[in-house]
C-alpha cells in the first residue's frame, strides 16, 4: 500500500540567501558549460559576487522579521543563523575576489587547470608554464559557501550533515588546485578528504545514536528527551560525544587539530582564505547550536569536557605555532589558537557569550582573508615566499604591504585599536564569572601567540632584506580590495566596534 | 567650568603632525622635522593654556569630558586630569620638543657609500648565518648572536619620515594613557603605546634592536594581559554591585570589594604596572630596551612610559582596592628597597654607559616605589614629584650621554677617557646631569627624594633606612662613571672631539634650567599634586601617622566628593 509522503511547506523567503548561493553555483556549473572559453573567466565572477551579495540583501531583509522555523522544523531563522549567513556572505565575497586575482603569477592565477596531473610527470611539467586557467573553482566555492550558509540554520541533525557534506566535498577539491607545489597540494588535499571522511563518519555515527536516544534528530526534540530521565544515556553522551568530534574536527581544535597546518600550507592561498575564515565561521555556528539548542540541560555534563578542550587547543596552538617557519602554517596554528579562544566563549553559555562568540569569528573572518590576501602577494621564481626567512626586510622594500601586514598581526595579538582586541575582550568578559581558569589560560596564550605574531614583524622591519628576496607582486585589484576589505573591518571594528556588538548582541538568541 | 575639550584637542595634536608629515613629499626631511617640532611646541603651548586652567582647589579630575564609546560593555571614552596627571603631561610636553631637537640628525641616511655597501654585505651574510643555524625550531629573534658590536650606526634603518612620526604618535599614545578616566580607555592606549615604541627600537636601535624591541614587547605584554584580566574581573564585580558594569574609576573606588577579590585584582594590575615602572625583579627588559633604543626613544622610554607603571600604582591600584594595598605594602616596600640597591649595584659594574643609565633608572624607580607604598601625604607627594625630576635629570642625563656615544661612537665607558679637557661643556653638563640624578641638594630631585624619605620613614623606618645606603650607592655609580670618562689623561683617538653643539645646548637647557628651578622652587608642582595625593590617601583611608609634619602640604585639601567638573557641572 502507497504511503503518502506529505509535501510540506517551503518558506521560500526565508531560505532566500541560501537558494541564491547554491543557484549561483548551479549557474556556475551551466556557465562552465555553455560559455565560450575567453568570457568564461569574467561570467563566472559575476556570478558569484551577484549571487553572494544578493544572499547578503536577503540577510539583510530578513534580518527585521521574526525568528522562525521553516521547513518543517529543519531550518532556523533566528538571529545567530542570519548574523552568521550575514558573515559568511562578506567572508565569501572577500574569499571570491581573492580567488579572482590572476596578475599575480606569471602564468595566470592561481589555480592549477588540471588538477589531475600527477606531480613530477611531464603533464605536470607543461601544466605549471601553461596559461590554461580552470574556472570550476568559482562553481565549487558557491557550493560550499552554499553548505556553510545551511550548517548553522540547520536546527535538525540529518541536514546538518548534509550541510557539513555540501561544504566539505568542494573544499576537498580546491585543496588540490594549487598551481605551484602540486605534491603539497594534492597531499593537502588527499589529508583533508580523509581526515573530513573520518570525520563525518563520526558525525555521522554520533547522529545515528542520538536518535537511537532521543527517538528523533530534531535538536529541539534531543533537548526535550535530555529533560526526561527514562532514557540510556550511555547513548547521549557517546552520540553528542561522536557529534562534536566531528564538528571539532571542522573548527580545527586540539586534538583533532593535525590537518590544519598541511592543509592550509598546501592549499591555494585563496581557498586557504576561505577555509580558515568562512568554514570556521559556519562550524562554529553549528557547534553552537547543537550545544545551546540540543543540550543546555546537560551542559554540567559537557562543559568540563570542553573546558579541556578549549585549554589544551589555545595551548597547544600557540606553542606549535612558535616553532613555525612559515607563515601559512604560523598562520594555520595561529588560527587553532584563535579557536581555542572561541571555545572560552562557547562554554559560557550566557547571552552576552554567545554575543561575544558570534562577533568573534566575524572580526577572526576579515583579519585572516586580508592576511592570507597579503600572504599571496610575497612571491619569488618558485611562486608565494612562504617561507619567514624570505620575508625578511620586506618593511623596506614594500613599507605599504608589510605595514598592513603587521597591522593585521597585531590584530590577531590583540592589540587595542583593533578588532581582534575588542573580540577577545569580548569573548573573555563574558567568561570571567564562572570560567576563570579558561580566561587566565586565554590571556597567557595571548601573550604566547603575541610572541609569533611580533616575531613575522621583527622579520619584516629590523631585518635586513634577503639580496634574492621575494618581491611584491602588483595585484590586479581583486586581492587588493579583498585585503583592503579586510584590514578596513579590522581597524573600523577596533575603533568603532559598536554597531556590530549590537548586532551580535541582538542576534544572540537561538530559536527552536 | 568651560566645555573646551582641552584634552581632546592636545591628544589629537600631535595626530595632525603625523598626517602633515605624512602628506609632505619625499625627500623634504627638514620640513619633517621642523614639523614634529613645531607640532611639539604646540602641544607645549596647550599644556601651558591647561595648566594655568587647572584649579588646584577645584574638582578632583578636571577638564573632564565624557563620551559614550562602546555601551555593549560600558566603556566611555572619558578623559580628565588630576594634579598627578597634569604634571605628568607636563613632562611629556616639555620632554618632546627636547628629545626631538636632540634626536635632529638620528634617523639620517648616514655613512659613506662605500661604507654602505660593505656593512650591508656583512650584516646580510650574518643573517642567512643566523637562520641557517636556527632550522625549524628556530627562534632566531631572540639569540644574541649578532655579529656587530657597535660601529657606526646601520646605514639601512627607518626613514626620517617614519621616526618622527612615530614619536609624534607615541606623544599622542602617552597623553592619552595620564588622561583616561576610564580602565578600558586607559589599557586601550597602555597597550598601543608599545607598537610605536616597539618599532622606534626595532628600527632605529643599536646593534641588538631586535632583541631589544622584542623583550621589551613581549615583557608589556604580558603585564598587559594579565591587567586585562583584571580589568575583566573588576568589570565583572562591578556589574554584580552597580546597576550596570562600568569602567569608570571614579565609580569603581566605590566598590565594596571583598578583601581575598582585591587581592587577586591588585595583583593582576600590580605585575603589569611592576613591568612597566620596572620593579625589581620585573626590570630585566629596561637595561637591553633602554641600552638598544635610540636615544630620543630612550629618554622618553625611562622618562615617560616608565612612569605609567608608578602612575598606576597611585591612580589604580592604590583607590580601587585599598585593603589590598596596606596588606601588601610590605612586599611592595621590600621589592622596591631590593631595587634601589640593586640597580644601584648593577648601575655600578655597568661599562656601557646606556645600560649604567638605565640601571640607575631601576633604584630610582624603587625609590618612586617606596615613596607610593609607604601611604603618607609626604612620601607620595615626593614619589610624584620623583616621577617628574627623575624624567628631567634621567633624560638630561641619557641625552648627554646619547651626544657623547654620538662623538665617541662607542657606548664602552672604558673608551672614554679625560674627555673634560676636550669638551668642557659636554663634561659639565653630564655633570650637572649625573648630579641630579644623585639627587645634589638644590637640584630637583632632592627635594623628591628628601620628601620620600622623611615621608616613608614615619611608616617603614628600617626600610627607609636601608634605602638611604642607594643615596650613597648613587654618588658612587655617579662619580665614578663622571671620573671614568671625563677625567684622567685625555686619550689621543678623543683629542679632538668636538664640544656641543648649538642644537644639543638648545636641547638640554631647558632640562637643567627646570632642574635648577624646580631645586629652589617646586611650589607650582606640589601646589597641584598634593590635592591629588590627598584625596588617593582619602581613598585608602589612610590618615597621617601622627605627628603629622605638613610643612609641604600647603594647599588646601580639596573636596575628594566633587570628582570631576562634569559633576560640579551637573549638580
Amino acid at each position: 500500500m502507497p504511503t503518502e509522503i506529505p509535501s510540506i511547506e517551503i518558506d521560500y523567503a526565508a531560505i532566500l540567501p541560501m537558494l541564491l548561493v547554491l543557484g549561483a553555483g548551479v549557474v556556475g556549473v551551466i556557465v562552465e558549460a555553455f560559455a565560450p572559453a575567453a568570457s568564461r573567466r569574467a561570467a563566472q565572477i559575476v556570478v558569484a559576487l551577484v549571487g553572494l551579495v544578493g544572499g547578503l540583501v536577503a540577510v539583510v531583509l530578513l534580518a527585521g522579521g521574526t525568528d522562525r522555523v521553516v521547513l518543517d522544523g529543519a531550518v532556523a531563522i533566528d538571529g545567530p543563523t542570519l548574523f552568521l549567513q550575514g558573515t559568511l556572505c562578506l567572508l565569501g565575497l572577500g574569499s571570491v575576489l581573492l580567488l579572482s586575482e590572476n596578475s599575480l603569477d606569471s602564468s595566470g592565477g592561481d589555480i592549477v587547470s588540471n588538477a589531475a596531473a600527477l606531480p613530477g610527470t611531464r603533464d605536470d611539467v607543461r601544466l605549471a608554464e601553461s596559461q590554461g586557467v580552470q574556472t570550476e573553482v568559482y562553481p565549487l566555492a558557491m557550493f560550499a559557501l552554499g553548505g556553510m550558509l545551511l550548517f548553522p540554520a540547520a536546527n535538525n541533525l540529518l541536514l546538518m550533515f548534509i550541510a557539513l557534506e555540501v561544504l566539505s566535498l568542494p573544499l576537498y577539491l580546491m585543496a588540490g588546485l594549487a598551481r605551484r607545489r602540486r605534491l603539497l597540494s594534492q597531499e593537502a588535499a588527499v589529508k583533508y578528504f580523509l581526515l573530513g571522511a573520518f570525520a563525518s563518519a563520526f558525525f555521522l555515527y554520533g547522529v545515528a545514536l542520538l536518535y537511537g536516544y532521543a527517538g528523533t534528530v530534531e535538536l529541539g526534540g534531543i533537548r526535550d528527551a535530555t529533560q526526561v530521565a527514562d532514557r540510556n544515556d550511555l547513548l547521549l553522551y557517546l552520540g553528542l560525544g561522536m557529534l562534536v568530534v566531528g564538528l571539532m574536527f571542522k573548527v580545527g581544535a586540539v586534538p583533532f587539530q593535525a590537518w590544519t597546518p598541511d592543509v592550509y600550507q598546501g592549499s591555494p592561498t585563496a581557498v586557504t582564505a576561505l577555509m580558515a575564515s568562512a568554514t570556521k565561521v559556519a562550524a562554529f555556528g553549528a557547534l553552537l547550536r547543537v550545544l545551546y539548542v540540543a543540550v543546555p540541560e546537560i551542559r554540567w555534563d559537557w562543559r568540563p569536557v570542553m573546558w579541556g578542550v578549549a585549554i589544551l587547543t589555545m595551548v597547544v596552538g600557540a606553542l606549535l605555532a612558535v616553532t613555525q617557519t612559515d607563515v601559512k602554517r604560523m598562520l594555520a596554528y595561529s588560527s587553532v589558537a584563535h579557536t581555542g579562544f572561541l571555545l572560552v566563549g562557547v562554554v559560557t553559555l550566557t547571552p552576552e557569550g554567545l554575543g561575544g562568540t558570534l562577533f568573534y569569528p566575524a572580526t577572526y573572518g576579515f583579519t585572516t582573508i586580508a592576511a592570507f590576501g597579503i600572504v599571496s602577494l610575497v612571491r619569488d621564481s618558485a611562486g608565494e615566499a612562504t617561507h619567514l626567512s624570505k620575508w625578511a626586510g620586506l618593511g623596506r622594500k614594500s613599507p605599504l604591504v608589510a605595514g598592513t601586514f603587521a597591522l593585521l598581526l597585531f590584530a590577531l595579538a590583540g592589540i587595542p585599536l583593533t578588532s581582534g582586541f575588542i573580540a577577545k575582550f569580548a569573548v573573555f568578559q563574558p567568561a570571567l564569572d564562572d570560567a576563570l581558569p579558561l580566561v587566565i589560560v586565554g590571556v597567557v596564550s595571548s601573550a604566547v601567540t603575541a610572541y609569533f605574531y611580533a616575531r613575522v614583524v621583527v622579520v619584516m622591519f629590523f631585518s635586513e632584506p634577503a639580496p634574492d628576496g621575494p618581491t611584491v607582486a602588483v595585484s590586479g585589484g581583486f586581492s587588493a580590495a579583498a585585503i583592503a576589505l579586510g584590514a578596513a573591518v579590522t581597524v573600523a571594528l577596533g575603533v568603532a566596534p559598536q554597531p556590530l556588538l549590537n548586532l551580535a548582541q541582538q542576534a544572540a538568541l537561538f530559536t527552536r | 567650568m568651560n566645555s573646551f575639550p582641552f584634552l581632546t584637542v592636545l591628544g589629537l595634536t600631535p595626530l595632525v603632525g603625523v598626517l602633515v608629515i605624512m602628506a609632505l613629499p619625499r625627500g623634504r626631511d627638514l620640513m619633517v622635522k621642523q614639523v614634529a617640532l613645531a607640532t611639539s611646541l604646540v602641544v607645549l603651548v596647550l599644556t601651558i593654556v591647561i595648566g594655568l586652567q587647572f584649579d588646584p582647589s577645584g574638582a578632583r579630575f578636571q577638564m573632564a569630558e565624557a563620551h559614550d564609546w562602546i555601551p555593549a560593555f560600558g566603556v566611555q571614552y572619558a578623559v580628565g586630569v588630576d594634579g598627578i596627571a597634569l604634571v605628568l603631561i607636563a613632562l611629556i610636553a616639555v620632554l618632546v620638543p627636547v628629545v626631538l631637537l636632540a634626536s635632529w640628525n638620528d634617523a639620517d641616511p648616514a655613512g659613506v657609500a662605500t661604507t654602505a655597501t660593505s656593512l650591508k654585505v656583512g650584516s646580510a651574510s650574518g643573517d642567512t648565518d643566523a637562520t641557517g643555524r636556527a632550522g625549524p625550531g628556530g627562534v632566531t629573534m631572540l639569540d644574541r648572536t649578532d655579529t656587530s658590536t657597535g660601529g657606526p650606526p646601520d646605514p639601512r634603518r627607518g626613514s626620517v619620515k617614519m621616526f618622527f612620526s612615530l614619536m609624534l604618535i607615541l606623544q599622542t599614545m602617552m597623553i592619552g594613557v595620564f588622561v583616561s578616566t576610564d580602565i578600558f580607555l586607559f589599557y586601550v592606549f597602555f597597550e598601543a603605546m608599545l607598537i610605536p615604541m616597539y618599532f622606534l627600537i626595532g628600527q632605529f636601535g643599536g646593534p641588538r634592536r631586535s632583541y631589544a624591541a622584542m623583550k621589551f614587547l613581549l615583557f608589556s605584554l604580558f603585564g598587559g594581559l594579565i591587567m586585562l584580566a583584571a580589568v575583566i574581573g573588576l568589570y565583572v564585580a562591578s556589574a554584580g554591585q552597580l546597576e550596570s558594569g562600568t569602567f569608570n574609576v571614579l565609580a569603581l573606588t566605590q566598590l565594596d570589594l571583598s578583601t581575598s577579590t582585591q587581592i587577586w585584582l591588585f595583583l593582576g594590575f600590580f605585575i603589569a604596572f611592576a613591568i612597566k615602572a620596572p620593579l625589581f625583579p620585573f626590570h630585566t627588559w629596561l637595561p637591553d630596551a633602554g641600552a638598544e633604543s635610540p636615544i630620543g626613544g630612550a629618554v622618553l622610554l625611562v622618562g615617560v612610559l616608565d612612569k605609567v607603571g608608578t602612575f598606576g600604582f597611585i591612580r589604580y591600584c592604590l583607590p580601587l582596592f585599598p585593603d589590598a594595598s596596606r596588606i601588601l605594602a610590605p612586599y611592595v616596600i621590600t621589592l622596591s628597597v631590593i631595587g634601589i640597591i640593586y640597580g644601584a649595584l648593577l648601575a655600578m659594574g655597568q661599562r656601557d654607559l646606556k645600560r649604567l643609565v638605565a640601571y640607575t633608572s631601576v633604584a630610582h624607580f624603587g625609590f618612586i616605589g617606596l615613596g607610593v607604598f609607604a601611604f603618607t601625604t609626604q612620601a607620595q607627594t615626593g614619589a610624584v614629584l620623583y616621577m617628574v625630576n627623575h624624567g628631567l635629570s634621567t633624560g638630561a642625563l641619557f641625552l648627554v650621554v646619547g651626544f657623547l656615544i654620538h662623538r665617541g661612537k662607542t657606548r664602552d665607558a672604558d673608551a672614554y677617557s679625560g674627555i673634560a679637557k676636550a669638551a668642557p661643556l659636554l663634561a659639565g653638563v653630564f655633570l650637572l646631569a649625573g648630579l641630579s640624578s644623585l639627587a645634589l641638594p638644590g637640584l630637583s630631585t632632592f627635594i623628591s627624594e628628601f620628601l620620600v624619605l622623611v615621608g616613608s620613614f614615619q611608616r617603614y623606618p628600617v626600610a627607609t633606612v636601608v634605602a638611604t645606603v642607594g643615596i650613597v650607592l648613587a654618588a658612587l655609580y655617579i662619580l665614578l662613571m663622571y671620573q671614568r670618562t671625563m677625567q684622567g689623561p685625555l686619550s689621543a683617538a678623543h683629542e679632538r672631539m668636538p664640544d656641543l653643539r648649538g642644537r644639543e645646548v638648545l636641547a638640554v637647557a631647558p632640562l637643567l634650567a627646570l632642574m635648577i628651578f624646580l631645586g629652589f622652587y617646586p611650589k607650582p608642582l606640589t601646589d597641584v599634586i598634593n590635592p591629588a595625593v590627598a584625596c588617593t590617601q582619602v581613598d585608602l583611608g589612610f590618615a597621617d601617622p601622627a605627628p603629622s609634619d605638613r610643612a609641604v602640604v600647603t594647599a588646601a585639601v580639596p573636596v575628594c566628593n566633587v570628582q570631576t567638573d562634569l559633576d560640579a557641572g551637573a549638580r
